[in-house]
């Protein structure tokens, strides 16, 4: 038990850390109203990327009833995996997704399989309790070695380029690019999940594991494709969240916690109702951060108490089971 | 002994330390109707639960095709052709009437058994294929049971109490599609409680009592007071 103390003491320091907000994309100020528009605009393009935060960590509890702790951490160590795989090749970090995705995929195949079947159960403590050790592995081999010192992935001219909107705003062509990679994300998980014959096993299993089973249903399999698919969107927006902001690797339990709340203001089981939570986050702590600096992370936990308490059920939910 | 399609062999199971089957021995030949009677917590579910590879058995207490089958795990017995409708009928809640079937048929074992064959047996089903499974009536879920436990074109297909907890009319409307089923060179295994249906329709009857057969015969040759006698043992 003394190893976790450490462990829950960097899970509550690490939330305190400021992710790498752009304020000003604006590239003429024409009045209050504008920079409060441009605000929000801001807001909402980042709420995508917590949305895909998001849609793997709701992906994985809707199939199997798995909380994973580690969740944020994937996050990070697919960043380092993009980081080796663009200073090895020398390609740019939005190209290095050809094999970043597959690479954290065939990962999460292999961890399902090898080690959090194992855990599943009736009883949810032990994947919770797996997931939690394993964050803090992650955590530690990426300190070992890749130091604390703080990267980013620099995509090039893509970052600086924006888009003139009209009424003086303008948006940058990389948070708009990962915005729309966050929609196309959820809309294909939609998609695959109520379209395709997998989507189908992936409700069947969530539904009734034995009856899954006796209509011939590999659980096991079943449930290393639900990770795959949980770690590919990992992959993508460890990607996004490298070329956007610094990152070292002690971020990650940060990026659960928004992931977590997503899920939760946009109702379990909900994929666009996650997005819509990803939204209301990104907005709530780009308003925090224009009227203080330091109000940026406390307004986003705020929206989702608020959320919490009005309702509790989320703003989407969908009945499971 | 003849050459069954399915074979029990001494079969024992348990729940924990309570043993449920005491060398349970039946067989089952190919395009054969066997009915399983029995009291409650005679034995019969778990019976059919060893044979679908959802409970713990000896490999060779259960042969299959001539291959031991025992223990192997669920999804790989309906590989190999043996279907269960459980008891309950267990449709998968969040799946549309057609899903559920499509999920019986998603191991794409070759036979005669399609989305249309399934459709023409229980026209209702058709028109209501794209309703959540949970909106139909219990008849029709049962009927959803049974195709989606046929889709998977099953060589043996075993039914676990398919008259529980529906009206006489429409058990009556369920089994009058059994012969359908049994054309097709299918054998069958129907767990019953309601024994007169069973009689009618099954060329064998096992009567379980307290885990071991109290009585196995023709189903023609069968009296009220021989199967009174192996159902209550007294």
């Amino acid at each position: 038990m003394a190893a976790l103390v450490p462990a829950i003491h960097a899970l509550l320091v690490t939330t305190t850390w400021m992710p790498g907000i752009k304020p000003g994309m604006t590239t003429e100020r024409t009045g209050c109203d504008v920079e409060w528009l441009n605000t929000i605009l801001q807001g909402v393009l980042l709420g995508g990327l917590y949305a895909m935060f998001a849609a793997g960590l709701s992906l994985i509890f809707g199939v199997m009833r798995l909380v994973n702790i580690a969740h944020g951490d994937l996050i990070v160590l697919a960043a380092y995996v993009a980081l080796v795989t663009v200073e090895t090749l020398g390609i740019n970090p939005l190209t290095s997704l050809v094999i970043v995705v597959p690479v954290m995929a065939a990962l999460g195949y292999i961890l399902q399989r090898v080690l959090l079947n194992r855990t599943l159960g009736d009883d949810l403590l032990p994947p919770l309790l797996v997931t939690f050790g394993l964050s803090v592995i992650i955590q530690n081999a990426l300190l070992q070695f890749f130091t604390a010192d703080s990267r980013k992935l620099n995509a090039g001219d893509i970052e600086i380029a924006s888009i003139q909107i009209g009424g003086g705003l303008a948006v940058g062509v990389l948070p708009l690019l990962q915005f729309a990679l966050a929609v196309a994300v959820i809309a294909g998980l939609q998609w695959l999940f109520y379209r395709t014959a997998l989507g189908r096993a992936f409700r069947a299993t969530s539904d009734d594991q034995p009856v899954a089973q006796l209509m011939g249903l590999n659980n096991a399999h079943v449930f290393a494709l639900a990770m795959a698919l949980s770690l590919a969107v990992v992959a993508l927006a460890g990607v996004l969240l490298a070329v956007r902001a610094n990152f070292d690797p002690s971020i990650g339990p940060a990026r659960l916690i928004f992931g977590f709340e997503a899920v939760i203001i946009g109702g379990l089981g909900s994929l666009w109702g996650t997005l819509a939570g990803g939204v209301i986050i990104g907005v709530a702590q780009a308003i925090g951060a224009k009227l203080d600096p330091g109000w940026n992370l406390l307004a986003g936990h705020i929206a989702f108490l608020i959320v919490l308490a009005l309702r509790p059920q989320g703003l989407f939910p969908k009945v499971q089971g | 002994m003849p050459d069954h399609l399915l074979e029990v062999r001494a079969l024992d199971a348990h729940y924990g330390d309570f043993q449920a089957l005491f060398g349970i021995s039946i067989g089952v030949s190919q395009g054969e109707v066997v009915a399983v009677i029995g009291a409650n917590g005679a034995g019969k579910s778990t019976l059919l639960k060893c044979i679908a590879g959802a409970m713990p058995a000896r490999g060779d207490a259960i042969v299959f095709d001539r291959a031991p089958i025992g223990g192997l795990p669920a999804h790989v017995v309906v590989a190999r052709g043996i279907a269960l409708v459980p008891e309950g009928r267990r449709l998968f809640p969040s799946l549309s009437v057609e899903e559920n079937l499509l999920v019986g048929g998603q191991l794409g074992r070759p036979g005669p058994w399609t989305l249309k064959r399934v459709y023409d047996l229980f026209p209702i089903l058709a028109e209501r294929a794209r309703q959540p499974s949970t909106s139909l009536s219990g008849g029709q879920q049962q009927m959803v049971a049974i195709g989606r436990a046929l889709m998977s074109n099953p060589r043996l297909l075993l039914c676990d109490e398919i008259s529980l907890g529906l009206a006489p009319i429409v058990i009556r409307d369920i089994y009058a599609r059994l012969p359908a089923i049994v054309a097709e060179g299918i054998s069958v295994v129907i767990v019953e409680q309601d024994i007169v249906q069973a009689l009618k329709v099954a060329n064998h009857v096992y009567c379980l009592q307290e885990g071991r057969v109290a009585l196995s015969g023709e189903a023609r040759a069968m009296t009220r007071e021989k199967i009174a006698a192996a159902y209550f043992g007294v």
